[in-house]
């Protein structure tokens, strides 16, 4: 396709499409359709399009990948629990499952922790919003950017040549090193990637919790300092009790971030020397394996991990409409 | 992007207080009396240099000729003798297409944004403003769906494109990254305009606005800055991905690929001239950045209305 007729559609075809859409549909509704039946119709004239991309990409797809995963290579017969036998017992996939699980804990704490702190201690300092913008600013790029970012940090040469790695560079200055960050020795090297994750997403977690923190009442902390609690125990008894809610509500996101997490491994080691990641390796069954069945059982492993946490979004849901 | 939990609330929850009193005179007071505590000031610095000090790195060694990349770490290019280059950007932007790239990504991007937005917009509309059968069942669906993985679509939805033969096209891409981002749209705005005066809607409606005109006249415009935060969210979601165009797109027509996928295939290719990549990684970062610092407020209110109680 030529670039110009490309962004032709791009800027002018795809939204008169779009509006072209309900203007056409109230006008039929308004004509062809009995006035009294229109309340009846019009709502799901409106949500259509919606339920159908809902449809189409999210809810057919992954009953699809459920009877995927029961079936062979190729998709042709059903071969039982296999995939899943495969697993649950090659060593590949459950390091890649381990893995995934040193991605939820290190990174949720990392993030949950990091970002507590920095919201906390940022808002006592006058240059709050230049440090909040720095701590923030990760969020924007990608995690191929990122990959490539803390590449250089991380970069390793052997001994005798020259550190030109940030991180091996400053621990030559000071007679150390080199440490082989992204291979060596495993399985801590994970955490050389976890922290990339958790240098893009404390952004994310100190903005929510600062903001939480700028809601507890500054007469209620005032009035327990009086009272002689020191900074510590206005923390435990009082702040971190009324932050509790919101640090569950960001923890959860990260949990489900750290779980799909598949950009920094595929870009910084592509899951070698023991960093796999389920998400990563549902690419390579796919992909290098040609093994759709495998893929797809670990695809469902992987909802399967984050259903609670729809049941939750769920419960929680329920309960603020109830507020309402 | 984020499993959101909480109404949209008109205001950033940051502005007001608990007891209503607006915040600076609160953070005064906490700051007279523990801001000039040294240890803060070690603390919160630190961390901003650990921050800053990965991409100012990088985007130094992007503007150093390859010799010195790799003879020297890159605080040594900060004094004399100065030996600054474009050569990285003018050889990845024209060698290995990131200009192409470049505007691959924007073809992606733009209508990848708008059509979520408004698909979502028509659907918010008549979740807060309708009455149908199962609207609380099919909103609870919505909510569900809000974290289901992106991988378990991927090999249904390739092989529907496939079979449809627009696997490698850009509607490929546009139309899965609607559906991927639909949930979180549907969400927010359907909190937003739920929230918004309801006898505004029953004055145009007794003035005979039917609903159309409503929708265009009324709730968009009035519901401008959760769209702008959602309009962000979805811009840098679908510039930063590297999955779904990876996939959809992938080897089919590598002439449609976005700067992510052909970043991240660099990475591998380029093998020991890893200079390069400095620039690449630049380029990727650049509009984004611009997005980012241009709209700051709104992408913060955006999160914050989307995750703490209003």
């Amino acid at each position: 396709m030529n670039d110009l007729l490309t962004a032709a559609i791009v800027v002018i075809g795809v939204p008169a499409v779009l509006v072209g859409y309900i203007v056409g549909a109230e006008l039929i509704l308004t004509r062809l359709v009995p006035e009294r039946r229109q309340g009846r119709v019009r709502p799901w004239l409106w949500i259509a399009p919606a339920l159908a991309f809902l449809t189409v990409f999210l809810i057919y797809p992954t009953i699809n990948t459920l009877i995927l995963s029961f079936q062979d290579r190729a998709s042709r017969s059903f071969v039982g629990l296999a995939n899943y036998e495969y697993f649950f017992t090659s060593s590949g996939t459950l390091e890649a499952l381990r893995n995934s699980l040193f991605w939820v804990v290190f990174m949720t704490l990392g993030v949950v922790g990091l970002g507590l702190l920095i919201a906390i201690l940022v808002d006592r300092v006058r240059y709050e919003s230049i440090a909040k913008s720095v701590i923030f600013v990760p969020l924007a790029i990608s995690f191929v950017a990122a990959g490539v970012i803390w590449s250089f940090m991380y970069l390793y040469r052997t001994p005798g040549t020259p550190q030109v790695g940030t991180l091996n560079a400053a621990l030559d200055v000071i007679n150390l090193g080199p440490v082989n960050w992204t291979q060596e020795p495993q399985p801590f090297n994970n955490l050389s990637l976890i922290f990339i994750g958790i240098w893009m997403w404390t952004g994310f977690a100190m903005v929510i919790l600062s903001a939480g923190l700028k809601g507890i009442s500054a007469e209620l902390l005032e009035a327990s300092r009086v009272d002689g609690a020191n900074e510590w125990q206005v923390f435990r008894n009082i702040i971190l009790p009324l932050l509790m809610p919101t640090i569950f509500v960001v923890g959860t996101t990260i949990v489900i971030t750290a779980l799909k997490s598949f950009d920094i491994v595929f870009t910084v080691t592509n899951g070698n020397h023991g960093t796999d990641v389920i998400a990563r390796r549902m690419w390579a069954e796919m992909f290098t394996n040609g093994h759709f069945g495998r893929a797809s059982a670990v695809a469902i492993v992987l909802l399967l991990t984050i259903i609670p946490f729809m049941a939750l979004n769920i419960k929680r849901f329920r309960e603020q409409e109830a507020v309402r | 992007m984020t499993a959101p939990t909480g109404p949209l609330g008109d205001q950033p929850a940051a502005v007001v207080t608990a007891g209503g009193r607006p915040l600076a005179g609160a953070t005064t007071a906490r700051r007279r009396r523990f801001g000039s505590h040294w240890l803060i000031h070690i603390v919160v610095l630190s961390l901003m240099v650990l921050w800053i000090v990965p991409t100012l790195g990088l985007l130094i060694n992007s503007f150093r000729p390859a010799a010195e990349v790799s003879a020297s770490p890159w605080p040594s290019a900060l004094f004399p003798p100065w030996d600054f280059t474009l050569a990285n950007y003018e050889r990845v932007l024209t060698r290995d297409n990131l200009g192409d790239a470049f505007i691959n990504s924007l073809f992606i991007t733009i209508p990848a944004t708008i059509i979520p937005i408004v698909v979502a917009a028509f659907a918010a509309y008549a979740f807060a403003w309708m009455n149908f059968p199962y609207k609380n069942v099919l909103f609870v669906v919505v909510v569900g769906l809000l974290v289901i993985p992106l991988q378990s679509t991927l090999i249904p939805v390739l092989r529907l494109f496939a079979a449809t033969g627009i696997a490698g096209e850009f509607l490929a891409v546009w139309l899965a990254h609607t559906g991927y981002g639909l949930p979180f749209a549907i969400y927010l705005l359907r909190n937003y305009m739920g929230g918004l005066p309801k006898e505004v809607f029953e004055s145009a409606s007794i003035d005979g606005a039917g609903p159309a005109t409503a929708f265009f006249r009324l709730a968009l415009p009035m519901s401008v800055p959760v769209l702008a935060s959602l309009a962000i969210f979805q811009f840098l979601f679908v510039w930063n991905d590297l999955l779904v165009s990876l996939i959809y797109i992938g080897g089919a027509r590598s002439e449609n690929l976005p700067l992510t996928v052909v970043v991240a295939s660099l990475v591998s290719s380029l093998g020991g001239e890893t200079h390069f990549l400095t620039a690449a990684a630049f380029v990727t970062m650049i509009l984004p950045l611009i997005v980012f610092f241009s709209l700051q407020r709104y992408f913060v209110r955006g999160i914050t209305g989307g995750a703490v109680k209003g």
